[in-house]
């Protein structure tokens, strides 16, 4: 199980039905602003940035990452009452970073995603923290053993987020 | 030129919109008040976000609210009248102790007058349901499901009965967002409500509300409540906020320090929410008539109290004046539950009902035999209880009186005798006892065998 893409078709991109392109990204935002209503201990969960992952690796596409990660995390922006752009910028790195390793790795094997949202995620923690600490200024509690408490978590999510999405794939 | 652009085509689109994105973070944050509202962009980016996820959110929230109440009425139905009940008692007790508060309300409210102080009090509220928020532990943002529409306006607080939630700061047509007072960028006048002491609420870094900015003081302690002060024109005064939980010192701002509260409202479990629409000077109209009932069920209770106490002044007292006074207790005790006796005869004779030996000392056939002290009308019955007497030595059977101190009361004298409520004593009837003797309903006894069953007691068939 080699964790490189050593074949043409595994590094060739995926596409996916649009309404699931569309849908995917407002429902991890719904969600993540819904859930923790009910369970405030879900707030853990990061479903956009895993869907910003999932879609830059298939799509292999730096510009296409870069635009996903922006559209979503400016989303995510819209909800919360931070300025806009917090999480837009963070989103948007993400993708592009994701998109470009996409294009190297096989993003199928499931210990290069696990690898993968585990470095995604606490990259996303660290630009948050850049962003809110030095860009704008503000206070911000921060714990680098709950960033990875939460890294793991997302690891198992994404694990089963991106398998149900793996079934929405177009066959060629 | 196109193989420059073709190579870095990622670099430059990711370039630009990075760029892009810098810049309206640098508009948003380009000065604190900025903060508070929203540029015309980022209000539409932000009403075209609520737009979208609120319909779903609603959906979610009165389905599962919908369920949850039909359920819990069901369930609940069941208690409903004794809680009923319940309630209905407390809301009575609860308006006597308004009607006693009353006073020292009116009071307060003569002297806020004459400071010029006006006391706002909730008018008008809006129920309205949370049915989303924020997303993130670093944004303590709530969505509401009412907006314009409805008559919220922004900066309008939103409170639950256990204490205050927040304001808000984005109304849109028909959903809104409350800034939680948990989050860094709230802020609320409140006070001690022991020490008295003022300063602003704010939420820190760990989504706690702290007091910021105020001096050491030794008397503030854990478990101190504070309320709202109504300086900040925007919480009415006297609302809940929370609890002091500790003083931590601020390490920016020395020697100032921040006081930790636990909020009173669960800000981490909210359904429901009240949006305080309006406030006045006056009490609302429903509220008025809640105290005008109080106050008249007051007043009653006052009259009645004043007639039960005319009377109790008019009509005589069942306890005797002249008694001497002594608590309940031992007048209990100073009963004697001892039972009845006859007294003895002023002139014993053979008839007396201590006259006669028991009957472990009778012969059967033969008669009873009358014991010396009915002859020599001396008293035998030293021991019996309800006589009071002063004690004297017991006759001996022959008659002559003990010197020595060893001879013992004659054995009879601590026998039981009784007297039956309606049955008249006299030499021709004797003192019997029917249900303990058995004479009533069983007259064939003989007479040994009635003696035996009453000692001390003489029977009109032995006495013939």
């Amino acid at each position: 199980m080699a964790v490189l893409a050593n074949s043409r078709r595994e590094l060739d991109s995926q596409q996916f039905p649009w309404p699931i392109m569309l849908a995917a990204p407002l429902l991890a935002v719904f969600l993540q602003a819904y859930l923790p209503l009910r369970y405030p201990r879900l707030d853990v969960f990061d479903l956009p940035l895993l869907v910003v992952i999932y879609f830059s690796v298939s799509r292999r596409s730096p510009i296409a990452g870069t635009l996903i990660g922006a559209v979503v995390g400016l989303l995510q922006d819209g909800v919360t009452h931070q300025p806009v752009g917090i999480h837009g910028i963070a989103n948007t790195i993400i993708g592009f970073l994701a998109a470009s390793i996409g294009l190297r790795i096989d993003v199928d094997n499931p210990i290069t995603r696990m690898l993968m949202i585990f470095a995604f995620t606490l990259v996303d923690s660290f630009l948050y923290v850049v962003i809110v600490r030095h860009l704008i200024a503000e206070p911000l509690a921060w714990s680098w053993v709950h960033q990875i408490v939460r890294a793991a978590v997302n690891v198992a999510l994404g694990l089963v987020l991106f398998a149900a999405l793996d079934r929405t794939r177009l066959r060629d | 030129m196109e193989t420059f652009l073709e190579r870095y085509k990622n670099i430059m689109v990711l370039s630009v919109v990075l760029l892009a994105q810098f810049l309206g973070l640098a508009v948003q944050v380009r000065t604190p008040a900025a903060r508070g509202s929203d540029g015309k962009g980022v209000r539409l980016l932000r009403y075209w976000v609520v737009a979208m996820m609120s319909p779903p959110e609603k959906v979610m929230s009165h389905t599962g609210t919908g369920v949850r109440g039909f359920w819990g009425n069901y369930i609940d139905l069941r208690n409903t009248r004794d809680e009923n009940q319940a309630l209905r008692a407390q809301v009575e007790q609860l308006r006597l102790e308004q009607a006693a508060l009353l006073e020292d309300a009116k009071q307060g409210h003569r002297l806020q007058e004459l400071l010029d102080f006006r006391q706002k009090y909730i008018y008008t509220t809006v129920p309205a349901q949370v049915i989303g928020t924020g997303g993130s532990d670093e944004s303590r943002i709530l969505t509401i499901d009412k907006g314009s529409k409805e008559g919220l306006k922004r900066d309008q607080p939103v409170i639950t009965p256990d204490g205050i939630v927040g304001k808000l700061v984005e109304v849109f047509p028909h959903t809104s967002q409350v800034l939680e007072i948990n989050d860094q960028t709230s802020g609320a006048g409140v006070l001690l409500e022991k020490t008295r002491m003022r300063g602003v609420l704010r939420g820190n870094a760990y989504g706690q509300p702290q007091i910021i900015n105020v001096l050491p003081d030794d008397r503030v302690k854990p478990g101190e409540h504070v309320v709202t002060s109504g300086g900040d024109q925007i919480f009415p005064r006297g609302l809940a906020v929370g609890t002091v939980v500790k003083v931590v010192s601020d390490p920016d701002r020395e020697p100032y320090v921040d006081i930790v509260l636990k909020p009173a409202a669960n800000l981490q479990h909210l359904d429901e929410v009240l949006v305080v629409t309006e406030t006045s000077d006056q009490l609302p109209a429903a509220a008025q008539r809640d105290l005008a009932k109080s106050e008249a069920a007051g007043a009653e209770e006052v009259e009645m109290q004043r007639a039960s106490d005319v009377l109790a002044e008019k009509l005589p007292g069942l306890e005797d004046p002249n008694a001497p006074k002594g608590d309940d207790a031992s007048k209990d005790a100073a009963v004697d539950l001892r039972p009845l006796k006859p007294l003895s005869a002023a002139r014993p004779d053979r008839f007396s009902p201590s006259e006669v030996r028991p009957a472990a000392q009778m012969t059967p056939g033969k008669a009873p035999v009358i014991t010396s002290s009915a002859r020599t009308n001396e008293p035998m019955n030293e021991g019996a209880q309800p006589v009071r007497r002063p004690k004297k030595p017991a006759a001996n059977p022959n008659g002559a009186t003990p010197t020595d101190g060893t001879a013992k009361p004659a054995p009879h004298v601590n026998q039981e005798s009784f007297i039956i409520p309606g049955t008249a004593t006299g030499p021709d009837k004797p003192l019997t006892n029917p249900q303990r003797t058995g004479a009533s309903t069983a007259p064939e006894k003989t007479s040994a065998a009635i003696l035996r069953a009453a000692p001390g007691a003489v029977t009109r068939e032995q006495h013939q």
